[in-house]
């Protein structure tokens, strides 16, 4: 579903990622694990195209389809979806409105039909519910006021409603508490654990492991992946730490 | 000349989907301006002796007076010889139904989507309700609806020429009391030579059934257009009345300079909304309407109430300070104004809110947006008199940058005579954030949609003072008016 080959990024002319090579199949939950600045949230970035990111050399692929020819809404409707670690506040726009006009730009580029308001509020609200958010979340506007719990819950509900083929979560589980972690890894399995769609996890800790079982785990230390494994990587990275496993 | 106009911005064209002009057979005064446009007008008008005279006094007033040049606006020199001053369709003179209407002009409403047939709700606007509509095309007003239903409620809803001949006493009762013919050089030029426009009057302890709106049209080319708008609301009386104004694309400028005075008496409240969406000029600065209007509310009465919201995304250059006059103890003014300046547009605009009444309050909102090359100027003013006892004021105003070279400026005046009053003014500058624009195409909007998601957010507290009816077509227009303005 997923292949990168070679990929080089820079940021104001600094390299991050540095010849990074990576394949995720349909019905695979991957874990990308590794130390502060390794280039976590900047293979996230390069994913989702953000601007200012430079791929100096190497291709991605998603579905055989050149990624990085496309401008990031392209990507949301080719099924990519970024969950931010910072999630972003747009004031004066309600979530609704903000994920209404979304989902449906989403639609129209994929020549299907836009949901309408009543059609759109009822998958809204289930979703909300689902990952035990207030319905009032979904008319205030997009992360004001939210605590970081909160926002990150907004970004798993914001996926349950884009449906995603695949999806980018990076750091979803920085700054929850154990019941929001439980109800966010839930809500992840519930949304993404499918024969046709696949994640990517970027993630410090092991902890969201628990609770969303990877099906392979790589460390990613100075731009490029230096091991790969199962699950029991991600134990061993967190009894030994980073410096010893990535080396 | 408008086809080759239409064809040579096609591209804009696009973007200024209002700039068609219509082929239509018109009279038009002779060129230039002298006591004998003065009197063309007045005739065609069929006039009483004494608006001819007050219009001569103005006049007369005007050819002493200059141009202003404090605002922060570059002003090419306008030549009042060349251009005319009336424009008038050559259709039947009084119509008895609006089934008779020039069936080009109704067209032309019905392009800008502007219904004057006695529709019950707008198409496709969910929960809308009734609205009556004076429909004026360049210098005349064409259709009226609702008129009868109106009347039945008692409340008066015609074109100004129609009440100087019906209503002299109420219009000579008001008529430049609120702005007086010699306020300033675009007013006092206005009330020489006004050519329509709109007069209500909402009898004591009537809330008028339905919302009035006014569509100004400028068609003809090289013409002016000067409305006059007198709106008064009666003890206890309550009105929402809503202006919108399109131009077709023309590469010369054309002059706009209303006058709209509103008067409410004690317990009355009027709420006054504007789409002014005038061709902006290309993105070159060449054609554009130069809108110089004076806007201002009399709250005479105690505890009146005066709002005045805008939405101004069009116009080459905008002067207009929509204010209120609160006189009446108790009495309250608001100013909720949106203004977005693309290209080379330059706008200048604000509120004063003169506190005269006490225990008079007033609030300011002012959402500035500046892309491209443009302009964009918050002026106001709070005056409290000595006289004024605890009076509060409110203002904020926030200004959104688009691109590195355009300008967003605040200008406060803040004049208080009475040391009871309580002013606080706020003001945020800030650039539209990459954050905001990469979060919102990443969950699949365009940089265009994104960024008039973005712009709506900021402007929301403005746009949701606008009836449900304009606040939509006020949403999609900020989107448009941007088009083009992140790359």
């Amino acid at each position: 579903m997923l292949k990168i080959e070679n990929l080089h990024a820079e940021i104001d002319g600094k390299e991050i990622l540095k010849g990074l090579s990576l394949e995720v199949n349909a019905g695979e939950i991957h874990a990308i694990m590794g130390p502060n600045g390794a280039g976590k949230s900047t293979l996230g970035y390069v994913l989702g195209g953000r601007p200012g990111y430079e791929v100096t050399a190497g291709s991605i692929t998603f579905n055989g389809e050149d990624l990085l020819e496309k401008e990031p809404h392209e990507r949301a409707a080719a099924g990519v979806f970024l969950g931010f670690q910072y999630p972003v506040e747009i004031p004066g726009v309600s979530n609704v409105q903000f994920l209404r006009e979304s989902l449906n730009a989403q639609r129209t580029s994929r020549g299907e039909k836009p949901l309408s308001g009543a059609e759109f509020l009822k998958l809204a609200r289930a979703q909300a519910d689902a990952l035990g958010l207030q319905q009032d979340m979904l008319k205030r506007p997009v992360n004001v006021g939210f605590s970081g719990g909160e926002k990150k819950r907004n970004e798993m509900v914001q996926m349950g409603i884009i449906d995603p083929a695949f999806a980018i979560l990076d750091e979803t589980d920085s700054g929850l508490d154990i019941d929001a972690l439980r109800i966010v890894g839930d809500g992840i399995n519930r949304i993404m654990r499918k024969p046709t769609k696949a994640v990517l996890l970027i993630t410090h800790y092991q902890r969201l492991l628990d609770y969303v079982q990877p099906d392979r785990v790589h460390v990613l230390a100075d731009g490029r992946i230096t091991r790969s494994g199962g699950p029991e990587l991600a134990h061993e990275l967190e009894r030994q730490g980073y410096a010893e496993v990535a080396a | 000349m408008a086809t080759k106009n239409a064809e040579a911005h096609a591209a804009v064209a696009k973007k200024y989907e209002w700039g068609f002009a219509t082929d239509i057979e018109q009279d038009f005064a002779p060129k230039g301006l002298n006591e004998d446009t003065v009197r063309y007008i007045s005739a065609k008008k069929n006039e009483p002796e004494w608006m001819l005279d007050w219009r001569l006094k103005a006049f007369r007033v005007w050819q002493t007076l200059e141009a202003p040049d404090w605002a922060k606006l570059n002003v090419p020199p306008i030549d009042y010889q060349d251009a005319y001053y009336y424009a008038e369709p050559k259709v039947k003179k009084t119509i008895a139904s609006l089934d008779e209407l020039d069936p080009e002009i109704r067209r032309t409403y019905e392009k800008l989507g502007i219904p004057i047939a006695e529709q019950e709700v707008l198409a496709g606007v969910e929960g809308a309700r009734k609205v009556a509509v004076d429909a004026v095309f360049d210098s005349v007003s064409v259709a009226t609806t609702f008129r009868a239903e109106l009347k039945a409620a008692g409340v008066i809803f015609l074109s100004i020429s129609e009440a100087i001949r019906e209503y002299p006493e109420l219009v000579k009762k008001w008529l430049g009391k609120v702005v007086p013919q010699r306020d300033n050089y675009f007013a006092t030029l206005n009330s020489a030579v006004f050519s329509d426009g709109t007069f209500v009057y909402v009898p004591k302890g009537v809330r008028c059934p339905m919302e009035l709106s006014t569509y100004f049209r400028i068609n003809a080319e090289n013409t002016g257009q000067f409305e006059r708008t007198l709106i008064v609301a009666d003890e206890g009386a309550y009105v929402s009345y809503l202006e919108g104004c399109t131009a077709p694309m023309r590469d010369e400028n054309q002059l706009h300079a209303a006058v709209v005075e509103l008067v409410a008496m004690d317990d009355a409240e009027i709420k006054y909304s504007t789409v002014q969406n005038w061709y902006p000029g290309d993105e070159n600065g060449v054609g554009g309407i130069y809108n110089f209007v004076t806007k201002r509310a009399l709250c005479q009465g105690r505890n009146s109430k005066v709002s005045w919201t805008q939405v101004e995304t069009g116009s080459a250059i905008t002067w207009k300070y929509p204010s209120c006059v609160l006189a009446g103890d108790g009495s309250v003014g608001e100013f909720y104004s949106v203004a977005v300046t693309n290209n080379r547009q330059q706008a200048d605009t604000g509120t004063k809110m003169i506190h005269l009444g006490k225990n008079t309050k007033s609030t300011i909102v002012s959402k500035g947006i500046s892309a491209g090359r443009s302009d964009n100027t918050y002026r106001g003013l709070v005056r409290v008199a000595a006289s004024a006892e605890n009076v509060r004021n409110f203002t904020q105003c926030d200004s959104l940058l688009l691109s590195d070279q355009c300008g967003a400026h605040t200008v406060p005046y803040i004049e208080v005579k009475n040391p009871s009053a309580q002013i606080e003014h706020e003001a945020t500058t800030s650039k539209i954030s990459e954050d905001q624009l990469f979060y919102a195409m990443s969950r699949g909007l365009d940089a265009e949609a994104a960024v008039a998601l973005i712009v709506n957010g900021f402007a929301r507290e403005v746009l949701q003072q606008l009836p449900m009816e304009f606040a939509v077509e006020a949403q999609k227009l900020l989107g448009i008016s941007l088009e083009g303005s992140v790359g």
